[in-house]
């Protein structure tokens, strides 16, 4: 079913995207206001299921990619985050009728919200991941062999790019090295795929789900009742472990900042490991949960979500874990987000501690 | 000699110092006009103490003034927010998140105007003085006394707000004031914007405030120079407070911290300031506030300038306590215990009555509190002991054993050894430590930017940072020989490759009171 996002709803948005970005995905507050602002100057955004999407709809994503370090100083404009996608359409020779998310988490929840309302388009209530993962292949429409490209990415400069990549993994490196010489901060617009496709590949009412969560948080605050019980009954999921955080280690390789978080309770010790996501948890050396189901940290009162970057030294903090779409433990799909690929040499585990192997995507489709 | 006073709302206290011994300590009632306030406060201590006026080296003032004038939103001046950053930034201009009635107050105007510069230093766009010029203009048309104005990364290039300074200056004159982001805050556009948009504001009120303590303390024969303390424990030249008045903003607990301190003789521990409605625990390392690293609203309005990360919790002399649960506060009867507490005849069970009945304290009538439990009484002071010492817990930055001191009216109500913890040290002149806190003439520099650091320059550039930071509280007024840095921070930067890496320096240093 359609529905409208109002100005009133983007804080709850934005707060359950934090918690969907578990842990990655940048300033929450700065995405929200722009949000905020175009809604505020253009008007409310249509937000249409995947089951009401037209089959010959032309769906694009509309993304932030580079530093979120950079994007609290250099604040986007309306212009940059519409530039990419008109491109896209001029490219194309048709018009872009419909946006998506291409994750939910942080900013990237926030951003197509306020390119749907300067552009007048709707939104999917879809995202390509369920989740936020950190480069520009790690989503479900690659395993579908979706082609990021043709991708168009501006800067607020006004410096506008066309990439043609043999494959997601190239878009990821050749865009990377622009989106530095741009500034470290662009917008992308990519993985141009129809309804019937969308419907395959993308990860249904997600928006919805954020919008939930990020309610369900206020509300158990208001209501004095505990905000992480709510959260693992709507998503499934798991409590894994609350106690204090007493070591936080980091340390930038490649440009990505990996670390590691030793919380304690009792005479239990309890670690996270990290690369702007939480990827995994263990609890005493025993491997608990991994990427790609989801880990978020929650602060012990509030219940807000905690990004990498926040975590210090003698927060009281609850960590959760809770089920990633099916699809993301395809034997293709761990390859490219399991924790291996993370460097991590462990098997990947699920959220409840199991480990079962996934069934490849081609047989699975049937789920989506 | 010199002397520290700390103007807060209710209590104006003064300490008279030789190096870092008290002479003397006197506390005295906040008058309206603050002035009168301070000036009893000296003569007061000249009672206590005789000294000349000409004995007096240096008067450090710590107040509250500040923050005030601008909850109340009392006094500002017309201001413009003017930021340097097109075609970036477009969408959230300067003010986006601002509450309306304090935009009302100052007679907002904003504006946007090429200009900034990437997170490497490169040029976003160059400015465009006829874009500032015709900026200059309506500010002028719109009744506009005072100017801040932000660039794009300014923490790491700050040529372009001096300049779009100097044109601003050209077009309005002498007259209008300019306050400059890079001045006051840190990297995080709107929050460093904000913080200098009320700097602004207030610039005309500093005016006038510096100006009253200067007649105030010169009324008393005393031409020493006058400082006020800053949010970071360093302490300010009359023509910086002038120009930055936004930096005394948190000085008040600051200057508990600082004066617990000396007066415990401890450069790192954990201090707890227990006043009459909130026990304030903040962290000293290095005999200075820990600051906080996350934004801070004042008025309703993000920022993020230097304040000192202070936990408080709603217990003090006046909470009032639940004789069902034992829980203490966070309800407080203020400002009339003196009518509501049992011990003063009044109908309200408050903390003072629990410390008074376990013999903690000796204040009013004690037969009063006689009939209470005293397993009851233990209960309400274990429930209060665990509370803070919880909060000093949640502050530490390391597992390693801290020591704690407690200042303050109300910190009567803690027990001498806390779990965990250990011994709760009581320092001499615990009443005045904020007096005694602002006195401590010190001055610093900091260096807040991000750098691509080239491999194997790691070490160079850390050095290189360093020094900078100490040049700068040099010319800040600090002793050379004296300065040293306190506070080193490197966070690197994720998603962008070569390592870039964001450095936070403070240096500080004695102040140079010859000087």
């Amino acid at each position: 079913m359609s529905w409208t996002i109002k100005l009133e709803d983007i804080d709850d948005l934005a707060r359950g995207s934090a918690l969907l970005g578990t842990g990655g995905g940048g300033d929450p507050y700065i995405g929200g206001l722009l949000a905020k602002e175009a809604l505020r100057r253009h008007g409310d955004v249509t937000v249409v299921s995947l089951d009401e999407v037209p089959d010959d709809a032309v769906i694009a994503c509309i993304s932030m990619l580079g530093a979120p370090t950079v994007m609290v100083e250099k604040l986007p404009s309306l212009d940059e985050i519409m530039s990419p996608v008109q491109e896209l359409s001029e490219h194309y020779g048709r018009p872009i009728t419909h946006l998506m998310c291409i994750e939910v988490g942080g900013v990237n929840s926030t951003i197509p919200i306020a390119a749907a309302a300067a552009m007048n388009l709707p939104l999917l209530d879809a995202d390509g991941m369920g989740r936020a993962f950190p480069e520009l292949q790690m989503v479900l429409p690659t395993l579908y062999g979706v082609s990021a490209s043709p991708l168009a990415y501006a800067d607020e400069k006004g410096n506008i790019g066309v990439l043609r990549t043999i494959n997601n993994a190239w878009g990821e490196r050749i865009i990377r090295v622009a989106a530095v010489e741009m500034g470290c901060s662009i917008m992308l617009s990519a993985f141009q795929m129809n309804g019937v496709m969308a419907r395959k590949a993308l990860v249904p009412d997600s928006l919805t789900l954020c919008a939930a969560l990020g309610r369900s948080i206020v509300e158990a605050r208001v209501a004095k009742t505990d905000p992480v019980d709510g959260l693992v009954e709507t998503l499934g999921g798991r409590s894994l472990f609350g106690g204090k955080v007493v070591d936080v280690e980091r340390a930038t390789t490649a440009g990505f900042a990996r670390g590691r978080a030793t919380i304690i309770e009792g005479d239990s010790t309890f670690t996270l490991s990290f690369q702007n996501e939480h990827l995994m948890a263990e609890l005493n050396g025993v491997v608990l949960t991994t990427t790609p189901d989801l880990i978020m940290v929650l602060d012990f009162e509030s219940g807000e979500p905690i990004t990498t970057e926040g975590l210090r030294y003698g927060q009281r903090v609850r960590v959760i874990s809770a089920p990633a779409d099916e699809r993301w433990h395809s034997p293709a799909a761990i390859e490219m987000v399991g924790p291996r690929y993370f460097g991590y040499d462990t098997e990947p585990t699920r959220f409840d501690g199991s480990v079962r192997a996934g069934v490849p995507i081609a047989d699975s489709d049937g789920i989506a | 000699m010199h002397i520290g006073i700390d103007v807060g709302g209710t209590n104006t206290d003064a300490a008279l110092m030789e190096g870092a011994r008290t002479l003397v300590g006197i506390k005295h009632s906040t008058t309206e006009d603050v002035t009168s306030g301070i000036v009893q406060a000296i003569s007061g201590l000249r009672a206590e103490h005789h000294f000349e006026g000409a004995e007096i080296t240096a008067v450090m003032i710590g107040t509250t003034h500040f923050i005030n004038a601008l909850v109340q939103a009392k006094r500002l001046a017309p201001t413009a927010a003017l930021r340097l950053g097109l075609p970036a930034t477009k969408a959230l201009p300067p003010l986006v998140d601002w509450p309306e009635e304090l935009k009302g107050a100052i007679q907002a105007r904003s504006y946007l105007a090429h200009g900034g510069y990437e997170f490497d230093g490169r040029p976003i766009s160059p400015i465009d003085p006829e874009e500032l010029r015709a900026h200059a203009e309506d500010m002028r048309a719109n009744g506009i006394r005072s100017v801040a104005i932000s660039s794009v990364f300014s923490p790491v290039n700050h040529d372009l707000e001096v300049e779009a300074a100097r044109i601003i200056g050209e077009v309005l004159g002498d007259d209008v004031a300019i306050s400059l982001s890079h001045e006051v805050g840190r990297i995080g556009l709107l929050e460093r914007e904000n913080a200098t948009v009320i700097n602004a504001a207030l610039r005309e009120l500093a005016a006038e405030i510096v100006d009253g303590l200067t007649a105030a303390v010169r009324a008393e024969g005393i031409d020493a120079p006058i400082f006020l303390s800053q949010n970071d424990g360093t302490l300010m030249d009359e023509s910086f407070v002038r120009r930055y008045p936004v930096a005394t903003f948190a000085s008040g607990p600051t200057n508990s911290m600082r004066g617990a301190a000396l007066t415990s003789g401890l450069s790192t521990c954990a201090v707890i300031d227990v006043g009459g409605t909130t026990a304030d625990v903040g962290l000293l390392i290095n005999g200075f506030p820990r600051e906080t690293a996350n934004e801070v609203k004042v008025a309703g309005v993000r920022t993020n300038f230097r304040m000192p990360d202070v936990l408080s919790l709603g217990i003090g002399g006046g909470s009032i306590v639940n004789e069902a649960t034992a829980e203490v506060g966070p309800e407080s009867v203020g400002y009339r215990i003196t009518t509501d507490a049992l011990v003063f005849g009044g109908d309200t069970l408050t903390a003072t009555d629990i410390a008074v009945a376990a013999g903690r304290a000796n204040i009013g009538d004690v037969s009063k509190v006689a009939h209470l439990d005293p397993a009851f009484v233990q209960r309400v002071l274990d429930r209060i002991a665990e509370r803070i010492s919880d909060a000093v817990d949640r502050m530490r930055t390391s597992p390693d054993p801290i020591q704690v001191v407690a200042v303050g009216g109300g910190s009567v109500l803690l027990p001498d050894t806390l779990p965990l913890f250990g011994t709760v040290l009581k320092p001499e002149n615990y009443a005045v430590a904020n007096a005694i806190g602002a006195s401590i003439a010190q001055v610093g520099g900091e260096i807040d930017k991000v750098y691509s650091i080239d491999p194997g320059q790691r070490e160079q550039t850390i050095i290189d940072v360093r020094a900078e930071a100490v040049e700068k509280a040099v010319a800040a007024g600090a002793k050379p020989s004296t300065v040293s840095i306190i506070d080193f921070d490197e966070v690197p930067i994720p998603y962008l490759p070569g390592n870039a890496t964001r450095i936070r320096v403070k240096a500080v240093g004695d102040l140079d009171m010859e000087g």
